[in-house]
């Protein structure tokens, strides 16, 4: 019990350092997974080549691999970066694809009827797209985002084996300090729960505001 | 026959794949006429009436509508949409929007009207289909009949050239088809140009200038309603009367 109490600041940071990995990476993730989405849905081939390219190259390399990449792979061409930069690149562009999905299956659930019906009042593709078919597909796609975002903050554990602050890190400075490694763990796991819990209540937020009745 | 068109097609031809759903269709609709389109079912008629505004593309001829020509996807073809009004068989209003947004919408987002100018004149239009009382509503609250109104009067609040209906009452229950109807018959006595796919034979005799029949892609034939009804032509026309006016 006393281990949380005895190592506050430790806790404190590595919560913090965990926070800051999962809203800077949610952000870019989001960012990312809206522009591949729009990319994959928009009538240029081009655009869902690289929609397609992206997808399948982010989502399907382990994540640990796709740290080895940023962290050890971008300095060799000159791109020198903090380290809790490059854990946000790696952790955003990985789940964006994630993103992309969930965004690109919401709006395919939109019927085509309302779509067609934008476009024969003379709505171009980009304020269709805006004003009625995201608008419908945002609240059907807020569950699975927010099991993504839920995974992304989990996942910001393995920037800690790069030497990332970061919550999970701190067990291996308490375990020096011989304190009991289960209530080590128990206050890591609570610090998690802390971060997940209100991710899920913020997506529960948004899915009553944003409630359409059908 | 039409002294001055709106609405030109020549030799208009469709494929699905190896379906040839639209078979050198020429079709001419003038100022003010309301041409009613019948048919089997599979004949194509639905597919035409998307083609004019080209919510479907057509492989080969020629779409002219106000002397101008069916552009390709972009600005130019959003700009001709905005002047051709659609209603469709399953309303397809705007399933987050209310009612009078449905209406407004796009007189403000295309034709950039004030939202206030845009509100009052989608009143005036809900009142004119006999929905005013509806207008904070969403659509999933509205009858489908009732819905149906909504989509006309949001068609109408482009001021468009011309309206196309694509089945407008099949997808309705009975006793509401007459309501529709009837605001339909409204605007052909009001000189709307339309273009109607049905199957309501009370409206096309009662409200159209010509009656087109078509089958397997193609028009069979092409007159008026009178005419028509009383003396079809071909045997196609003479078979689908025989089956549709037993029951």
């Amino acid at each position: 019990m006393d281990v949380l109490t005895d190592n506050w600041s430790l806790y404190g940071d590595g919560f913090l350092g965990t926070v800051e990995l999962t809203v800077y990476s949610s952000l870019l993730a989001l960012v990312l997974g809206f522009l591949m989405a729009s990319f994959r849905v928009a009538p240029v081939g081009s655009l869902r080549a690289f929609g397609t390219a992206w997808v399948a190259v982010l989502r399907n390399t382990p994540l640990t691999l796709l740290f080895f990449a940023v962290l050890l792979g971008l300095p060799r061409f000159g791109l020198v970066l903090p380290f809790t930069v490059f854990a946000v690149i790696a952790l955003g562009c990985y789940t964006s694809a994630f993103i992309c999905e969930a965004l690109r299956s919401g709006i395919n659930t939109v019927p085509r009827g309302q779509g067609e019906a934008a476009r024969s009042l003379g709505m171009t593709f980009s304020q269709t797209l805006a004003a009625i078919v995201l608008p419908q597909a945002f609240r059907t796609v807020l569950p699975p985002v927010g099991s993504t975002l839920i995974a992304l903050a989990k996942n910001s554990a393995i920037a800690g084996a790069f030497s990332v602050t970061e919550l999970l890190g701190t067990y291996r400075t308490l375990n020096e300090l011989g304190h009991s490694i289960i209530w080590t763990f128990v206050w890591i796991a609570l610090g998690y729960l802390i971060i997940t819990l209100t991710i899920s209540a913020a997506v529960n937020v948004l899915e009553k505001r944003w409630g359409v009745p059908r | 026959m039409a002294v001055d068109p709106l609405i030109e097609l020549r030799d208009v031809n469709k494929y699905y794949g190896t379906l040839h759903v639209l078979q050198n269709i020429t079709l001419t609709v003038g100022r003010g006429e309301v041409v009613v389109v019948i048919g089997p079912s599979g004949s194509g008629k639905s597919t035409l009436c998307r083609a004019i505004n080209r919510l479907e593309i057509i492989e080969s001829g020629r779409i002219i509508i106000d002397g101008q020509e069916l552009p390709d996807e972009g600005k130019a073809l959003a700009g001709l949409r905005a002047d051709v009004g659609m209603v469709f068989q399953s309303f397809n209003l705007f399933a987050h929007k209310t009612v009078l947004e449905n209406v407004s919408l796009a007189p403000v987002k295309v034709r950039k009207r004030v939202k206030g100018d845009a509100d009052r004149r989608s009143r005036e239009l809900l009142d004119r289909v006999g929905l005013a009382d509806q207008a904070e509503k969403y659509p999933a609250q509205l009858s489908g009949g009732q819905q149906q109104r909504v989509a006309i009067a949001r068609a109408l609040a482009m001021d468009p050239k011309a309206l196309l209906f694509d089945e407008p009452t099949s997808a309705l229950d009975p006793d509401m088809i007459n309501e529709v109807l009837e605001v339909m018959r409204q605007l052909a006595r009001e000189g709307m140009t339309m273009v109607v796919v049905t199957h309501e034979m009370g409206f096309a005799r009662s409200a159209a200038n010509r009656v087109v029949f078509m089958s397997d892609g193609r028009i069979v034939e092409d007159r008026t309603p009178d005419d028509f009804f009383t003396a079809p032509r071909s045997e196609r026309a003479k078979d689908f009367l025989s089956k549709i006016l037993t029951h």
